[in-house]
């Protein structure tokens, strides 16, 4: 991460920031070097930063314990009564990549569970993802089914995910992966539902780029960006030839798709790709603040990110290890969280005013998955976190920001709740670069940040007037009435 | 002609039936529907192409491509009928007198003295003493009286007080169509200026002493600094290639003290054929994101937006940080040159980023120095290689600007949009003919009606809700990003795509915060209201007990008054919840719901275009045909997912 020669130690950040330092002494100058890149590579979990960050904070709220699946059931049974809570994860012994409790349908028992999850791809079945009020329909996540070259079937796994379908009803799979690639899957013992057994399902495939092509892509997207020619031409085709923007447009896409299919067509939807544990995460969420204006809030959306990427198993230490400047090939390193925060970047710009956090708290977040004094974003899985303690040993980044002072830093001044569904674009037209991330190191953003600090004050004063207006108002009308009661008297 | 569909050009489930007329002045497509009847109204002046398509079973298309970059997509039943409509169209698309154009028929109901008045709301002479001209060294020349030296300049011209006429006839007779140096802008804390002229008539070794005099008396009016840029905005290759005619560029032995520069921005057919290829970018119908890109880069046109903006920055970084004047020329010296120099007076003065000083600029730098307003932009039939998009290059330019400034400019992107329309439009007498003197001859003051007056009586529709004249970025020069800017050069589809509802966030910022300021304002005043009543209140009832006899007399009094605010101000609802204030709800192009409809009929209002002319039927109708939040509005097409119906067939 960081390239050394004649005094000059250069450290390349995971927030994309490039510092140089210019150090007398070549001698020093190694030594620093060397140290850094000691401290930069640690190899266990134990020795990072949340183990040892003691906060500086107040703390009013653990947010370990902020976003309780416990919670959302309660949520969810006060509008169906439908599906039951399982504990059938408890030791982690069913799925290792799930959490100890899930949301099932209320018909299948946890025996039922079992045989399903022999039937997925890292024992990952079906689940509750979303529940749409509007019309009952949900959406659910999984992995692939275990079909291989012979067509296996498993009768359970039919029969739970017929579960969720209304009496006559049809519902839509939504795959992540081309056809292509899911059909080459059942060599390697994978597959996709066959028509034959999921006759009430329509399959839909929707390609999804994954891992090494999405970390390749964020690496020439940061080199277009820090290219320092002045020729107008090579940045396009640079920016062009990363894909970054094509893996956007085909994240939103599969995420409007999944969101119509329940809202326009009153249809329930599984997710899944492989694994179930990128792509289909990036879909699920997406959806969900595409459909529900809760996860729109910055409570609502922080429970999303516990719910559908953090309980739901996405390996953050797996996926953001190094960020863009690294120079060993991690195998398993893919940006594929930075390209959903991207995604909810991009519906932000084009609904302005219907989200309760602004740029910054995504920022945040990126920063905060990557590298962060928090324990909150270590570990694979709830059973790794289980296993570090980490409740117990390291502060939760929701305790931080669920603090008043920081929840002021995130609020965006425009919104005005909208209950409605909203319906980005995905026009190569609509969707553009994040500068707030990419450009972030690159870019004055004096005048920019003096619009928005405007923008605040115009509202601010509009929110002063009103109280003011509403105090007067009251005081008026109270005299008003004492001046009718002297007169009657 | 009855039972014509319109095409949606995002999806094409989506048709609207209707009946198609053709008037002297407009296209209108009149849906059935009985209850919307929306209406899509096009100006004949507006048209660019118009291209009949292959003949198919449900009719025959007819395809109509719009100076202001909306494409209509029309099949009529009958073939015969499309090829009546295509001939007519082509003949009033093509007016081949000025008495034809709209301007000549559109009557805004002002009577002659407020016409007059509107004519007189942008004066050069006044803006000129603002930059503090005439003084000691500039001073107003009538040698072009009566257009005598050069016809396409105007009758009133700065120039160095040591220039004698005979000093300017001569120089004159050395440049590309007598356009000899003159002032564009005055720098009046460091006495720098710009001048603009057109390239010398120098070939391969002629000199001119005038010419050599002229420049000299140039850099002498600024006696701060000794030397003058002399900033040729083409390609070098292009200016020696003139040199082969007889023209070329000033050769720095020559002349003393200039250092000379060239700036390569492409000539007229280049910038043409770069936004033709970008509109076919953006008219591909669900383009993947390669596709985009990849045509956009091909097009060629940031490019040569970004080389604009690098010649206007150039040029206001001498004379502001440098204090050295600056003379300015491409060949003619009215299409780059007018480009560039307007470029670097916006980034100077701070006056242009206003909404009036901007009206001023454009009056100054392009329509009094000549620029060929109805050459480039079609209006009467001729030769399309004239044709060519420059000023639209312009105001993308100040987009650009007002991207990487939100607070520095009075105005808003409505604005630039809606003066980009007007160019074509022909509503206005404003951008009529190719020079000063044409319009003299056709009494365009007295016949028509001006569009700066048009725009100011509307401006608060066109306000930009972050300027404020007090703060840092409305002060002196704009600093805008030199390197590395590749990046800050960004495609612009609130104007390519202007049509295309869907492809722009569906919450307007702009509109939000415009809203909010007007409540603001209305709170001020009933806080003011209500402070008054309250003393009055209180005064009241310290004297309730001695004067009871008149007490309720002034109470009613004071009932009555208060009932009269609450009319004028409507202030007993919106304190409370804003549901009152219909523009504040930021809808979206979702659903039939009151928050949506609410705001298209703002927006509708808003829209000056439509607003001025519900009555006179000229506007262009563009949001309410086109908004996609016009009711039957599916997220297939929200979220531009034709490619998906092919996986996703109807249900």
């Amino acid at each position: 991460r960081f390239v050394g020669s004649l005094g000059t130690v250069i450290i390349k950040c995971k927030d994309l920031r490039i510092i140089q330092l210019d150090i007398p002494g070549m001698e020093e100058c190694l030594n620093i070097a060397s140290s850094i890149e000691a401290l930069s590579t640690l190899d266990s979990v134990t020795l990072m930063y949340p183990f040892f960050y003691r906060p500086m904070f107040e703390i009013i709220e653990d947010g370990w314990r902020s976003f309780l699946p416990d919670q959302e059931f309660e949520l969810l049974s006060s509008v169906t009564d439908e599906w039951r809570l399982s504990c059938i994860n408890k030791e982690f012994s069913v799925c290792p990549s799930y959490p100890p409790v899930v949301i099932v349908p209320k018909s299948i028992d946890d025996e039922a569970l079992r045989k399903v999850a022999m039937f997925r791809h890292g024992s990952r079945f079906p689940v509750l993802s979303y529940y749409h009020k509007k019309n009952g329909m949900v959406m659910m996540r999984s992995s692939q089914p275990l079909t291989g070259t012979n067509g296996r079937r498993c009768k359970e796994d039919e029969k739970l995910i017929n579960a969720t379908l209304r009496p006559g009803k049809r519902g839509y799979i939504i795959d992540t992966r081309s056809l292509n690639v899911a059909q080459q899957a059942r060599a390697k013992g994978g597959g996709f539902e066959q028509e034959a057994h999921y006759p009430q399902w329509r399959r839909i495939h929707k390609c999804i780029e994954r891992f090494n092509i999405l970390q390749e892509s964020l690496i020439k997207l940061v080199e277009a960006c820090n290219d320092q020619s002045h020729n107008m031409d090579r940045w396009l085709s640079k920016l062009e030839a990363s894909n970054w923007l094509t893996h956007i447009k085909e994240i939103l896409t599969a995420a409007c798709l999944a969101a119509q299919c329940i809202d326009r067509e009153g249809a329930s939807v599984l997710v899944h790709g492989t694994e179930g544990t990128d792509s289909t995460l990036q879909v699920t969420s997406l959806a969900q603040i595409i459909l529900d204006p809760r996860c729109r809030t910055i409570r609502g959306f922080e429970s999303l990110v516990v719910r559908e990427w953090l309980q739901a198993g996405h390996p953050f230490q797996q996926r953001c290890a190094q960020s863009a400047y690294s120079n060993s090939k991690q195998k398993w390193e893919a940006p594929v969280f930075l390209l959903f925060l991207d995604c909810v970047w991009q519906i932000l710009r084009q609904f302005p005013c219907s989200f309760e956090f602004n740029e910054q708290f995504l920022i945040m977040l990126f920063e905060h998955a990557y590298a962060s004094q928090f324990g909150t974003f270590l570990g694979n899985n709830e059973n790794e976190r289980f296993k570090l303690k980490l409740p117990q040993k390291t502060m939760s980044l929701w305790s931080w920001v669920n603090t008043s002072e920081e929840l002021s830093k995130f609020q965006n001044p425009l919104f005005e709740a909208n209950s409605l569904v909203i319906w980005p674009s995905v026009a190569p037209q609509s969707l553009q670069l994040w500068e707030g991330v990419f450009l972030r190191w690159n870019r004055p953003s004096k005048f920019l940040d003096e619009a928005h600090e405007e923008m605040i004050s115009i509202i601010k004063y509009n929110k002063e007037l009103q109280a003011k207006v509403n105090a007067l108002r009251r005081q008026l009308a109270e005299m008003e009435t004492d001046d009718r009661m002297q007169e009657n008297l | 002609v009855e039972n014509v569909r319109l095409l949606d050009r995002l999806s094409s489930r989506k048709a609207a039936l209707g009946t198609l007329y053709l008037t002297a002045t407009h296209v209108i497509f009149v849906e059935n529907g009985s209850e919307t009847r929306k209406e899509t109204w096009v100006l004949h002046s507006q048209i660019s192409s118009i291209e009949k398509q292959a003949t198919t079973a449900s009719g025959c298309p007819l395809l109509i491509r719009c100076k202001n970059f909306q494409v209509i997509q029309l099949v009529i039943p009958q073939e015969r009928d499309c090829h009546d409509v295509y001939i007519s169209l082509i003949r009033l698309a093509r007016p081949v007198k000025y008495e034809e154009l709209y301007c000549f028929s559109f009557n805004p109901k002002l009577d002659k003295e407020e016409r007059e008045q509107g004519w007189k709301l942008v004066d050069l002479n006044e803006e000129y003493n603002r930059m503090g001209i005439p003084n000691n060294y500039w001073q107003i020349s009538n040698v072009n009286r009566d257009y005598g030296v050069c016809d396409s300049y105007p009758t009133e011209l700065y120039v160095p007080k040591s220039a004698t006429a005979h000093i300017i006839v001569g120089s004159s007779k050395f440049r590309s169509r007598r356009r000899f140096p003159a002032l564009s802008y005055y720098c009046k804390d460091n006495n720098a200026s710009i001048c603009r002229s057109s390239q010398p008539l120098s070939g391969f070794s002629a000199r001119c002493l005038e010419d050599e005099q002229m420049l000299q008396a140039i850099r002498k009016a600024n006696p701060g600094s000794d030397f003058l840029y002399v900033v040729d905005t083409r390609p070098k290759l292009n200016a020696m290639a003139n040199r082969a005619a007889g023209k070329g560029y000033e050769n720095e032995d020559n002349y003393s003290n200039i250092k000379f520069q060239f700036i390569g921005i492409e000539n007229i057919h280049v910038m043409r054929n770069s936004l033709q290829k970008m509109l076919e970018v953006c008219e591909l119908k669900s383009p993947s994101m390669s596709d985009f890109l990849w045509g956009l880069e091909n097009s060629g046109w940031l490019k040569h937006i970004k080389a604009i903006m690098d010649a206007g920055i150039f040029i206001a970084k001498a004379v502001a940080e440098e204090g050295v004047s600056v003379l300015v020329h491409c060949s003619d010296g009215w299409d780059r040159t007018a480009q560039v120099c307007s470029v670097a007076s916006l980034i100077l003065d701070p006056y242009y980023r206003t909404m009036k000083g901007f009206m001023v600029l454009i009056e100054k730098d392009w329509v009094s120095f000549g620029h060929k307003f109805n050459h480039r932009y079609g209006n009467l039939d001729g030769d399309p290689k004239e044709i060519s998009p420059v000023i639209d290059q312009f105001i993308e330019c100040v987009w650009q600007l007002m991207e990487q400034f939100p607070c520095a400019f009075e105005f808003n992107e409505r604005f630039l949009i809606h003066i980009q329309h007007h160019v074509y439009s022909c509503q206005f007498g404003n951008f009529l003919c190719n020079s000063q003197k044409e319009r003299r001859e056709l009494k365009i003051q007295e016949r028509t009606y001006s569009l700066w007056d048009h725009l100011w009586k509307n401006r608060a529709d066109y306000l930009n809700p972050l300027y404020r004249s007090d703060h840092s970025q409305t002060q002196g020069t704009l600093r805008p990003q030199m390197a590395p800017c590749n990046f800050l050069y960004k495609f612009w589809s609130g104007m390519y795509n202007r049509f295309e509802k869907g492809l722009h966030p569906r919450q307007s910022v702009t509109d939000y915060l415009m809203a909010v300021k007007e409540e603001t304002q209305q709170l001020e005043e009933e806080l003011e209201v209500l402070g008054e009543r309250l003393v009055n209140l209180q005064k009241l009832q310290l004297n309730d007990n001695k004067v009871k006899s008149t007490q309720q007399d002034r109470s009613k009094q004071l009932g009555l008054s208060s009932s009269n605010n609450s009319l004028a101000n409507t202030p007993q609802e919106y304190s409370n919840d804003l549901k009152s204030f219909p523009s504040r709800s930021p809808s979206q192009g979702d659903e039939e719901d009151s928050a949506l409809i609410l705001t298209q009929d703002n927006l509708k209002s808003s829209d000056p275009d439509l607003s001025a002319n519900s009555d006179q039927e000229s506007g262009v109708e563009d949001l309410s045909c086109r908004s996609p939040s016009g009711g039957g509005c599916l997220p297939s097409e929200d979220s531009g997912k034709d490619s998906d119906e092919a996986v996703f067939p109807a249900v």
